[in-house]
């Protein structure tokens, strides 16, 4: 078989078949890292899936990723197996907050949910997506609570009123003021320091 | 069941049918919302995330160490599989290697958790299409168990016992014994059961032909585990990506044939012999010897040392407060859980928190494919479907 023996090879292979759509490559605990352009990430799945010798016939997971304060703001992952030749594939599209990423449900079934998902949890919305609700949190929850901005404790708590005998959202009271112990240990803590004052002169 | 049957029964209109939260045969809590046109289901929309506990924010929040016991409550009846896929993945990303007598400990529980699970799946699925007995004497054989579970981490059900670096303690003496025991004396609990449902005519009729999920559609909705065995896919991570000492171990992957809720039922069955073979071969191999890595850096030092050393007493200090640093990186590593592919995404700031831990659950895939697996099927399949999907809300809602 002409097949892609190791990551470099499967990697290189897919990174002159896809052209320049993907932006980089890597392999990082053995496991290959793509990221690519996001408006083409249908036709590089396809690619992907359709192609004699790659064969990534299942879609393992989607998953965002929110990196507050990058630019663009948060990473939607893409898992991929290939059952045929035992590899796993991860690809990465980049896009900032409100920006839409292209529903790859046409290319796998199992991208519905995991969309669905994201868009509930990130609020990265999905072009062409055939039912984008939202799947995890209650009916009618505002805001998308995985983003590294929303609080811990959310905004609304919910309880059973028994005056007007129906359950209440109510904005949460904190009996003791939410608490985020900081462990660091002062020397590494320095460091952590030091070196974002380097990135800041670095930046300036 | 609340229903909301319209009133004019002559018209050939299709009603919609509400289907839990609260329903016996949801297997927890499952809302579907059904299309029907008579008795038989036209759509079927699950409603998720009643028990959304946002496990992956929380873990964000919380040191390496303290997020494992999230992982037992995710897959409540398979805990010890989950902690592994993430102790897995911070050993990983920490590039530790953990000593053989741990890898086999836990390769040993982890199959004791696939009897766990399937022979809950397997006797709820028998109780929802009416047989009881087998609930019955599968529960007495889960009481024994977790009796073990019990044993080796002190708790039945959420163990929190595979630590990133090995596991927390030894096998305190006589359980390996007691396990053998439970061995050799299991297969003929399966042998019961089996002839209480394998060939049992009203069994067959409710789960034979239900349900059918060609190969080609269980690769495409991202199926894993016995569900797309079934489907005649032979696909194991344990054979194909084995991990800790699957490769070592003598064992057999069961296939089906036609994708159906009763060829799940006999992969499922055939498992279990599968982890009772892999579980006497682990006793039979398994060496002497440390259980956790000698890194203090990772895992706690024994509590002698403690008493007289500063240096370790420092060591227990900070890995209880502060935690230990993972270095900066990513990784996704999947496990064979009993019901399918779990895979935990770990992204590492370099902190001693996880900068995101997306948890793969192999029943999300599962549920996600039910409207296809119940579309023209009568509503009396709906119950026998579920059960075979052996779906979890604590990992699906997570």
């Amino acid at each position: 078989m002409g097949a892609p023996r190791t990551l470099e090879d499967l990697g290189r292979l897919i990174a002159e078949e896809i052209g320049t759509d993907v932006l980089s490559w890597s392999i990082e605990h053995d496991e290959l890292i793509m990221i690519t352009e996001r408006f083409s990430i249908i036709r590089i799945l396809t690619y992907l899936r359709d192609s004699e010798a790659l064969q990534f016939a299942q879609l393992i997971d989607v998953c965002g990723v929110d990196y507050l304060g990058r630019d663009p703001r948060f990473d939607v992952v893409y898992h991929l197996l290939s059952l045929v030749y035992n590899q796993r594939l991860r690809l990465k599209v980049q896009v900032d907050e409100g920006m839409p990423v292209p529903s790859v449900t046409s290319v796998y079934s199992s991208a519905n949910w995991w969309e669905r998902e994201v868009f509930d949890l990130f609020g990265i919305p999905f072009e062409d997506h055939p039912d984008l609700r939202r799947i995890l949190t209650d009916y009618g929850f505002e805001g998308h609570p995985l983003r590294k901005d929303f609080p811990l404790t959310g905004y609304v708590e919910v309880r059973y009123d028994e005056l007007e005998k129906r359950v209440i959202y109510e904005p949460v009271k904190l009996p003791q003021a939410f608490r985020t112990f900081d462990f660091e240990s002062p020397w590494e803590g320095m460091e952590i320091a030091g070196r974002a004052l380097i990135s800041k002169e670095a930046k300036s | 069941m609340k229903d909301d049957i319209q009133k004019d029964a002559s018209s050939t209109q299709t009603y919609t049918l509400n289907f839990g939260p609260q329903h016996p045969a949801a297997h927890g809590v499952l809302r579907l919302i059904l299309e029907m046109d008579g008795e038989v289901v036209e759509r079927a929309d699950p409603h998720i995330g009643l028990l959304h506990r946002g496990t992956e924010k929380l873990i964000e929040y919380k040191t390496y160490l303290q997020a494992i016991p999230y992982f037992d409550r995710l897959d409540y009846v398979s805990p010890m599989s989950q902690e592994h896929a993430f102790a897995l993945a911070v050993e990983k990303l920490l590039e530790l290697d953990i000593p053989l007598r741990a890898k086999y400990i836990r390769v040993l529980f982890c199959e004791i958790t696939r009897i766990l699970n399937h022979l809950l799946n397997i006797t709820t699925m028998a109780i929802d299409v009416g047989a009881m007995t087998p609930l019955l004497w599968g529960f007495e054989e889960r009481e024994i168990l977790m009796g073990f579970y019990e044993r080796v981490s002190g708790a039945r059900m959420h163990a929190n016992y595979f630590r990133p670096g090995g596991v927390h303690k030894d096998l305190p003496p006589g359980l390996t014994e007691d396990i053998a025991a439970f061995a050799t004396r299991f297969p003929q609990v399966i042998d019961d059961i089996e002839k209480m449902l394998t060939e049992n005519r009203i069994f067959k009729q409710r789960t034979v032909n239900i349900g059918v999920v060609s190969a080609e559609q269980a690769l495409d909705w991202g199926f894993s585990g016995p569900m797309l065995r079934a489907s005649n896919v032979a696909w194991d991570l344990r054979r194909n990506q084995p991990y800790e000492v699957y490769e070592h171990m003598d064992f057999l992957i069961p296939v089906g044939k036609n994708g159906d809720c009763y060829d799940r039922y006999l992969v499922r069955m055939e498992e279990m012999r599968q982890s009772v073979r892999i579980i006497k071969q682990c006793l039979e191999q398994m060496p002497e010897g440390p259980i956790k890595v000698k890194d203090y850096k990772v895992v706690p030092p024994p509590r002698a040392e403690m008493k007289k050393s500063m240096e370790a007493l420092i060591h227990h200090f900070k890995l209880f407060t502060e935690g230990y640093h993972v270095p900066k990186g990513e990784t996704y590593t999947a496990v064979e859980a009993p019901k399918g592919e779990f895979g935990v995404y770990l992204v590492s700031d370099g902190s001693n928190k996880p900068y995101r831990c997306k948890i793969r659950a192999p029943s999300f895939a599962f549920l996600q494919a039910f409207d296809l697996m119940v579309k023209g099927h009568m509503l009396a399949d709906v119950p026998s479907i579920i059960g075979s999907l052996d779906i979890v809300f604590g990992e699906i809602d997570r």
